[in-house]
């Protein structure tokens, strides 16, 4: 998709708002900055901060009132919604606090899901999910049911899930934020390993400094703007 | 085969709530089923009634008598191959519940006027000889347990005094739609008894039956019989079969249309709720369906969802009513066979059943649709926190 160390994403100018009522609430303010390919970015700062809004648009789930975002060289600002739902499918992970998976699907199923959108056939499909699940050690709990995994397991599915269509980009909000302490580290040291190994870029939203730490760059919001306080792996 | 076992395992999901939705949806394509078929069994007779049969009667009232003379002036009528006669005896066996319709008729004619009567030809010679000889339908003489040789009496309420006729035949009905509870006996039987204590009924007839040639000459015989008889003291009305015995369903048409509402309205208040169960659904998912769109499925994708988690729901509650209209059907029918004689579930019901089914998925679930497909992912994830 583009040149490692190069910026995968270009974001220059953004603004967003959101009405409360009769108030406008500014949430972002000209927000500009780039993400290298490759890279593993940590966005934190406190609760309202903007950081979930943020990426949310730079994975094209909500619209931006201005400014420009360009992802592999696509303005994805000036895509229409269907064209949007496309280009998330093809480019962009998920990870959630939550995980997120759909509770009447087992494991495997919650895996496949996302090739339901591709031309890819069932044996096909099956084979990229089997692997998938392989990636993240679970193997052996393809059949299981999201209520009969624990919470790291159930992240490492939704980790599967995200990166079985083989997206640039994984996004991640707050994805150690509900497990314990030894399963965050697994997930943590899952996710650095799909950036060292398979070359993802990730942005992940945290309040948790530890999983920051495990990020490359490390940027925070207040009050929807970003500082200049800049941490990279070469500055810590 | 993904997306069939996803629509099942949604549309389960809520074990409760969706079998209580199913159960509706089964009592309310049951009831449909069963208000369709008491309606097509009040049509029956028309249905079954043939095109090359006329019926002429009084043109005032059905209540008032014909001369038996017209009987020889209808004779010549160009096209009118056989005239037969017959009256409404109104007897009862025993007690008024036992109803069954019984007519005074012209027995050698009526026998070959209703070819769909199916009588043995013993029985027809043994009939026709036996001057209280009566012929009776299956499902009657079932009823009473009757056998050839018994005798019956009727108690007239019409014709007042204790009538005894001789079973002489059992017939049994061409078609499923053919009335197999009628019970015949001859008109002459009737007349002679009224000679001697009813003599201003003597010699009179309800109505007379005429068999045309083809169906397309009957629009002009009929015609010409009520020429004939044009001011004279008894005018005549002459009507297809199934024109008068639609005369007689305009009677009680209020009834047969206040039926007809109630299996629309039964339609209408389970779609109401079956529209309640898929609007609940879809707010409690509403973050999952935002996770979907996360994926890049699209409205489309999830409006497919919807609408096939709602049409397997109203699938299952159909077949159940469906599969259960039989049996209760039969069994209904068999406990009310004296006022339907005919009562079969048509291959029409079944059809607007399936139909129904439909639309009661379609409906219920536009509106859930609507939303989920037009739910911002943003406010979506929201919900999940």
């Amino acid at each position: 998709m583009q040149e490692k160390g190069g910026p995968i994403v270009e974001i220059r100018n953004i603004y967003k708002s959101y009405r409360r009522g009769s108030q406008i609430v500014p949430v972002l303010e000209d927000i500009t900055f780039d993400i290298g390919n490759g890279e593993f970015l940590a966005l934190m700062g406190p609760s309202g901060s903007g950081k979930t809004t943020l990426l949310n648009l730079l994975a094209g789930i909500d619209k931006a009132d201005s400014g420009s975002i360009r992802v592999g060289g696509v303005e994805i600002t000036g895509l229409s919604e269907t064209q949007l739902a496309g280009w998330r499918a093809a480019n962009v992970g998920f990870i959630f606090q939550f995980y997120n998976l759909i509770p009447v699907l087992t494991a495997f199923e919650n895996v496949e899901l996302p090739l339901l959108l591709t031309g890819l056939s069932r044996k096909e499909r099956r084979e990229h999910a089997a692997l998938a699940l392989r990636s993240v050690n679970l193997s052996d709990r393809a059949d299981h049911y999201p209520s009969q995994l624990s919470g790291g397991q159930q992240q490492r599915v939704a980790i599967a899930r995200a990166i079985i269509t083989d997206p640039a980009i994984l996004v991640a909000d707050e994805p150690t934020g509900d497990l314990d302490r030894h399963s965050a580290e697994e997930i943590l040291d899952l996710m650095e390993g799909l950036v060292r190994q398979l070359g993802k870029t990730i942005i992940m939203v945290t309040h948790d400094p530890r999983a920051a730490g495990k990020a490359h760059v490390i940027r925070h919001l207040e009050k929807g703007v970003l500082s200049s306080d800049v941490h990279s792996e070469t500055l810590l | 085969m993904f997306i069939l076992k996803l629509f099942f395992k949604n549309a389960f999901r809520h074990k409760l709530r969706t079998s209580l939705t199913v159960l509706g949806i089964t009592i309310a394509v049951l009831a449909f089923g069963i208000l369709r078929t008491v309606v097509g069994a009040w049509y029956a007779g028309v249905e079954a009634s043939s095109a090359t049969r006329l019926v002429t009667r009084n043109a005032v009232s059905l209540v008032f008598f014909l001369p038996l003379s017209y009987k020889e002036k209808i004779r010549q009528v160009p096209g009118v191959t056989k005239v037969g006669y017959s009256d409404w005896f109104g007897g009862v066996y025993i007690e008024e519940k036992n109803f069954f319709p019984n007519f005074a008729t012209d027995a050698k004619t009526a026998i070959d006027l209703f070819p769909e009567f199916m009588l043995p030809e013993n029985q027809k010679v043994a009939f026709l000889r036996d001057r209280r000889g009566a012929v009776v339908g299956r499902k009657t003489a079932e009823r009473f347990g009757w056998k050839i040789g018994d005798m019956v009496t009727l108690k007239g309420t019409i014709f007042p005094g204790d009538w005894e006729f001789v079973i002489r035949g059992i017939y049994r009905g061409a078609h499923k739609s053919t009335d197999e509870t009628q019970f015949f006996f001859h008109w002459d039987y009737l007349n002679e008894s009224l000679k001697k204590t009813a003599q201003y009924r003597a010699d009179r007839v309800g109505w007379f039956l005429v068999g045309v040639k083809t169906p397309d000459v009957a629009p002009e015989v009929a015609v010409a019989i009520d020429k004939m008889f044009k001011n004279s003291l008894a005018e005549t009305i002459t009507e297809t079969e199934k024109a008068f015995q639609l005369s007689f369903i305009s009677m009680t048409e209020a009834i047969v249309i206040v039926i007809q509402l109630v299996s629309f309205i039964v339609i209408f208040i389970i779609m109401a709720v079956m529209a309640n169960t898929m609007a609940m659904t879809v707010r409690e998912r509403t973050g999952e369906y935002a996770i979907m769109k996360t994926l890049g499925f699209g409205g489309r994708h999830i409006g497919g969802l919807i609408f096939g988690e709602s049409l397997v729901i109203a699938a299952v509650g159909s077949a159940l009513g469906i599969a259960l209209t039989f049996p209760i059907a039969k069994a209904f029918g068999d406990y009310l066979s004296q006022y339907f004689p005919i009562f079969i579930v048509a291959r029409s019901t079944i059809y607007m059943d399936i139909a129904a089914g439909l639309i009661v998925a379609t409906v219920a679930s536009i509106f859930p649709i609507w939303r989920a497909a037009t739910l911002r992912i943003a406010d979506g994830l929201r919900r999940i926190g």
